[in-house]
C-alpha cells in the first residue's frame, strides 16, 4: 500500500506542510488525519535468538521457570515464552536505555530514593550478570552451571540473590535478580505479541480478558464471574490469528 | 543564530489542556495564535487506535506516551544537605508529552477544591489558633475564592462533560452527592458512572459508619455528550486502560476529544509540534516579553516574536521556563526570599487494602475515575483538634484497572515467586479491594524548585532541581487517614487488611502521583507569589502562567479540575481586561 503517513513525513521534510516558515511540523486549517494510520507494535519473530547466547538461554530458561514454575495451574515462565520476551526486549530499544537521561556524573553512592543511577544498560546487565552467575555456580557447585542445579539448589541461590546474600564475582546479584524478576513478570503478563504470555497463559491464570475493551456488561452484573476467554492484540488462537 | 519569524499576537508554550483552551478562545476573537509543542501531534484514530491502545507493556510499563527523560528530566533530593541526582527513569510521577499533554494520559478524576481550601491558612488559624500550623510552613491563602471560581469550574466541567452527582445545588444539599462540596449552580453535565461491586460494598459500609459516600466525578463519561464547543464524546466502556493510555473510545475528556476538533478549524491558529521552546525572550529592561526562542526537530533555532506569551506546559516545566528566562526572582530558601520555585508541593497517599474471602470484583472492568468516595476527612470537614496535623484527603474505593503486569496482588506473607506465589496470584486477583486516600500536601520553606548546578539537558540548559520530602504533618495525616480507611475496608467485609504507610524518605522510584504543584504560585503579594490572581507574572505582565504551578499548596484532591477552572478564570481576565488595556491587572 502506498500511502504517506504522518510519521513518514517526520523522517522526510515538513516543508510541504510549512509554507516556508519553520521546520518542525506545522498544523492548521483542520485536523491532520489520514485513513488507516496507526502504529502497531511489530510482532516478534519466533526464530533465532537475537541477544542471548545458548548458555544464557539455558540459564534464563531455568530462572524464569523457578520464578514462575510450570504446575497444575498452567505453563511456567519458560513455556510461556518469558525467555523469548526478554531476549527481544533486550535486542530492542529497552536494552540500550533508549530515551533515558544518561549524562553523568554518576556518583558512586546514590540514595536508594534517587532510583536508577547507573549507566549500565539492561543488555550489559544481563551479559555481565549472567556471566557472573555462571562463574559463581561453577565455583560453588563443582563446575555445574545454574541450569544443571537441582530445583532446590536453584531456589536457594535465587533466594540468596534476591536478599543480596549471594556474592557473585564482580556483579551485584540482587540487581540481576531484580531485573530478571521484573522482566519475567512483564513477559508472563504482557500481550503475546511481544513473545511471552503464550496462549495468554498469564491472563488465563488471573482471569484478565486482555484487549476486549468493553465491560459495560460486567459493570451491570456485580460479583459475577467473567466467562469469556481473553483476546490479545492479534486475536485468539481459536480465530487462527496468532503466529 | 536564530532566525526571526513573523510576529504573532499570542504564542502558547505547550498544547495540552490549558494551551488548547486558551488557543481556541483567543483564536476565536480573531487573534493570530501559535502553539509551540515539543512533543508530537497525537490523535485518537492514529495514536490511541483501538487495535493498539490496550497494550500494557508499551504504554503502562515502557511509558510510550510520556516525555523521554533524555529530552528533559528533573534532579531530585530530599533536603538541602543532599546532592540532587537526575531522575533517569520516571517513577514517582510521569510528565506527559505531545499534543494533549497530561490531558491524554490522565485518569480523569475531576474535582473542585473545597471553599475552605482557598483560605486554608486563615481558616485553620481562626478555628484552631496559630499553634496548629506545622513547622516551617509557607501555607498561604489563595488570592481567589471558591465563589469567584465557581463559574470557571462549571465551564471546565461542561467542556469536559464530567460525570457526577451534585451534592450541593445553590446551597441545597442533594442526596447521593458530596454534601461537603461548595455550592454549584447546576448539576453535572452527565450522570455518574456505574459503580462496581467493591464500590457498592464501600458505599454501604461508609454510610453505616456515618460517612457520606458518593460517586466521584469522572472525565471518563457515562453517556454520549456534546460540549458547548460542539465536540462530541462517546460513553465509557469501562475498558480499564485510562491512566498512561490514550482512550480509543472518545470517552475520556482530553484536548483531543473536547477542544482540538474546533480549535484546528480556527483560521488564525497554528500548531507547531516537535519544537522545543528554550526561553521566553525579554526586553532589555526585563519588563516585557518579546516572544520566545525555540529549537525545531532539526536543531534549527527560531525566534517567534509575540505580544502575549502564555506558559501552558506542565506546571514543573513552566517553573523551569521562568527560571531559565529570568522571569521573576528565583526562590532562595536560606533567606526565604524570591518567588519562582517557592511552595512546591505534591500529593500524599494513604489507605488500606482488603483481602476478601469470596468475591468477584472484576478489577479489569474499570475506568480511571470509577470509584465511590467520601469527603468526611478532607480539608477541614472534620475536627482537627488534637490530631496534630493540617489537611486531609478524599477517601475512595476505586478500580482504575486490572492490568496484570502491574496489578497481581497477593496477601501479605506470600512468597515473591514460585508455585505458592503463582497460586496466590490466581486466587487473589478477584478478591482485593482498596480504599485509597488522595491527601493534601502543605507547602514548606525547604520544599522548593531551583536550577540544578550540575546536570544539563541536551541543549545545555540546566535541569530543574526538586528538593522535597514528606514532612511530619503529612506523615501524621496519612497515617491517620490510613486508619480511617482500614476501618471502612474492614466494614466492607475484608478478611485481612493492610494499611499503607509513608515510610522512609520520599522516593523517585515507585509511582505515587503526577500531581506536582506550586513553584509559580498565585497570590496577592508579589513577595510571596510569582503570579497575581489572574495568573499574570508580577514582573513581566505580558506573560501568563497556567497550570498547577499556581497552587500555593495542594489540596486533598486531584488537581485538573482546578487547573481547568483557573484557565477559564485567567482567560476572562485576558479577554475582558488585558487585551483592552495591556499591562498589569493587579498593581503590586
Amino acid at each position: 500500500m502506498n500511502r504517506t503517513t504522518r510519521r513518514q513525513l517526520l523522517s522526510a521534510s515538513a516543508l510541504v506542510a510549512l509554507t516556508g516558515t519553520a521546520f518542525g511540523r506545522s498544523f492548521r486549517n483542520g485536523l491532520p488525519w489520514s485513513p488507516n494510520e496507526a502504529y502497531p507494535p511489530s510482532p516478534i519473530t519466533p526464530r533465532a535468538w537475537q541477544f542471548f547466547s545458548p548458555d544464557e538461554v539455558a540459564a534464563v530458561d531455568a530462572i524464569v521457570d523457578r520464578l514462575i514454575p510450570s504446575d497444575d495451574l498452567g505453563a511456567g515462565g519458560r513455556e510461556a515464552g518469558c525467555t523469548v520476551f526478554i531476549d527481544r526486549q533486550l535486542a530492542g530499544p529497552y536494552g540500550v536505555h533508549d530515551g533515558l537521561y544518561m549524562d553523568g556524573p554518576f556518583p558512586p553512592n546514590p540514595l536508594p530514593s534517587q532510583g536508577l543511577q547507573s549507566p549500565v544498560t539492561p543488555r550489559q546487565q544481563y551479559r555481565q550478570g549472567l556471566a557472573a552467575l555462571s562463574a559463581y555456580c561453577k565455583a560453588t557447585y563443582a563446575g555445574r552451571v545454574f541450569a544443571s542445579l537441582s530445583h532446590e539448589e536453584q531456589d536457594a541461590l535465587l533466594t540468596a540473590m534476591e536478599k543480596g546474600e549471594a556474592k557473585l564475582p564482580g556483579y551485584d546479584g540482587r540487581s540481576l535478580f531484580a531485573a530478571i524478576y521484573a522482566n519475567t513478570i512483564e513477559g508472563y503478563f504482557a500481550d503475546p505479541v511481544y513473545g511471552g504470555n503464550r496462549d495468554m497463559v498469564g491472563w488465563k491464570l488471573v482471569g484478565f480478558p486482555g484487549t476486549r475493551y468493553d465491560y459495560r456488561d460486567v459493570i451491570d452484573k456485580p460479583n459475577q464471574p467473567y466467562m469469556l476467554p481473553p483476546v490479545a492484540m492479534q486475536g485468539r488462537p481459536a480465530w487462527g490469528q496468532l503466529p | 543564530m536564530s532566525r526571526r519569524l513573523p510576529r504573532k499576537a499570542v504564542v502558547i508554550v505547550g498544547l495540552g489542556w490549558t494551551g488548547s483552551i486558551m488557543a481556541y478562545e483567543l483564536a476565536k476573537t480573531g487573534l493570530d495564535v501559535v502553539a509551540i509543542e515539543r512533543g508530537p501531534w497525537r490523535d485518537t484514530a492514529s495514536d490511541f487506535n483501538i487495535g493498539t491502545a490496550a497494550d500494557e507493556l508499551r504504554y503502562g510499563i515502557r511509558l510510550d506516551l510520556f516525555l523521554r527523560t533524555k529530552q528533559e528530566t528533573i534532579t531530585a533530593r530530599n533536603n538541602m544537605s543532599q546532592t540532587a541526582l537526575p531522575i533517569r527513569r520516571w517513577g514517582a510521577f510521569l510528565p506527559g508529552n505531545g499534543v494533549g499533554g497530561a490531558g491524554v494520559h490522565w485518569n480523569g478524576q475531576t474535582w473542585r477544591f473545597l471553599p475552605d481550601d482557598f483560605r486554608i491558612r486563615s481558616h485553620m488559624i481562626e478555628r484552631y489558633g496559630e499553634k496548629i500550623m506545622p513547622a516551617d510552613n509557607t501555607i498561604q491563602d489563595w488570592p481567589v475564592s471558591y465563589d469567584e471560581l465557581e463559574s470557571s469550574y462549571d465551564r471546565f466541567e461542561y467542556l469536559a462533560g464530567i460525570s457526577g452527582k451534585a451534592g450541593n445545588l445553590r446551597g441545597q444539599i442533594q442526596p447521593g452527592g458530596n454534601p461537603f462540596e461548595g455550592a454549584r449552580m447546576r448539576e453535572f453535565p452527565t450522570p455518574p458512572l456505574k459503580q462496581g461491586y467493591a464500590q457498592d460494598l464501600f458505599t454501604k459500609a461508609a454510610a453505616e459508619k456515618g460517612l457520606h459516600p458518593f460517586p466521584r466525578p469522572s472525565a471518563n463519561i457515562s453517556t454520549a455528550y456534546t460540549n458547548p464547543y460542539g465536540c462530541s464524546m462517546a460513553p465509557c466502556t469501562y475498558c480499564g486502560f485510562c491512566e498512561r493510555f490514550g482512550c480509543a473510545n472518545y470517552s475520556k475528556s482530553t484536548p483531543q476529544t473536547c477542544v482540538l476538533p474546533v480549535l484546528m478549524r480556527e483560521p488564525t491558529f497554528e500548531a507547531r509540534t516537535e519544537c522545543e521552546v528554550t526561553k521566553v525572550n525579554l526586553s532589555a529592561d526585563g519588563k516585557r516579553a518579546t516572544g520566545v526562542t525555540y529549537v525545531d526537530r532539526n536543531g534549527e533555532e527560531w525566534e517567534q516574536p509575540a505580544d502575549l506569551v502564555l506558559l501552558c506546559a506542565y506546571g514543573l516545566f513552566n517553573v523551569r521556563m521562568m527560571l531559565l528566562s529570568g522571569i521573576g526572582k528565583p526562590y532562595d530558601p536560606n533567606r526565604n526570599e524570591g518567588v519562582v520555585g517557592r511552595n512546591y508541593a505534591y500529593q500524599c497517599g494513604g489507605g488500606a487494602t482488603g483481602y476478601f474471602e469470596d468475591a468477584k470484583f472484576n478489577p479489569f472492568a474499570a475506568a480511571g475515575s470509577l470509584g465511590a468516595a467520601a469527603d468526611d476527612y478532607n480539608s477541614d470537614n472534620f475536627d482537627h483538634g488534637g490530631l496534630g496535623f493540617v489537611g486531609g484527603g478524599s477517601m475512595t474505593c476505586a478500580y482504575t484497572n486490572g492490568r496484570p503486569i502491574a496489578y497481581h496482588p497477593v496477601p501479605p506473607g506470600t512468597p515473591n515467586w514460585g508455585s505458592k506465589w503463582k497460586r496466590a496470584v490466581r486466587d487473589t486477583y478477584q478478591r482485593v479491594a482498596n480504599v485509597g486516600v488522595q491527601g493534601s500536601v502543605m507547602s514548606y520553606r525547604g520544599c522548593y524548585l531551583d536550577l540544578d548546578p550540575t546536570y544539563k539537558d541536551p541543549l545545555g540548559r540546566p535541569l530543574m532541581r526538586m528538593t522535597f520530602d514528606y514532612q511530619d504533618n503529612e506523615r501524621k495525616m496519612s497515617a491517620w487517614m490510613s486508619e480511617r480507611s482500614n476501618e471502612v475496608v474492614k466494614a466492607m467485609g475484608a478478611k485481612q487488611t493492610q494499611m499503607s504507610r509513608l515510610n522512609g524518605p520520599w522516593s523517585v522510584v515507585p509511582y505515587q502521583t503526577t500531581h506536582n504543584t506550586g513553584g509559580a504560585v498565585m497570590g496577592s503579594n508579589p513577595k510571596t507569589s510569582a503570579v497575581n490572581r489572574y495568573l499574570q507574572s508580577w514582573d513581566v505582565p505580558n506573560v501568563f502562567v497556567m497550570g498547577a504551578s499556581a497552587f500555593p499548596q495542594n489540596a486533598g484532591y486531584n488537581p485538573t479540575g482546578t487547573v481547568g477552572a483557573l484557565t477559564y478564570w485567567a482567560l476572562d481576565a485576558i479577554v475582558g481586561q488585558y487585551l483592552k488595556n495591556p499591562g498589569a491587572l493587579v498593581q503590586a
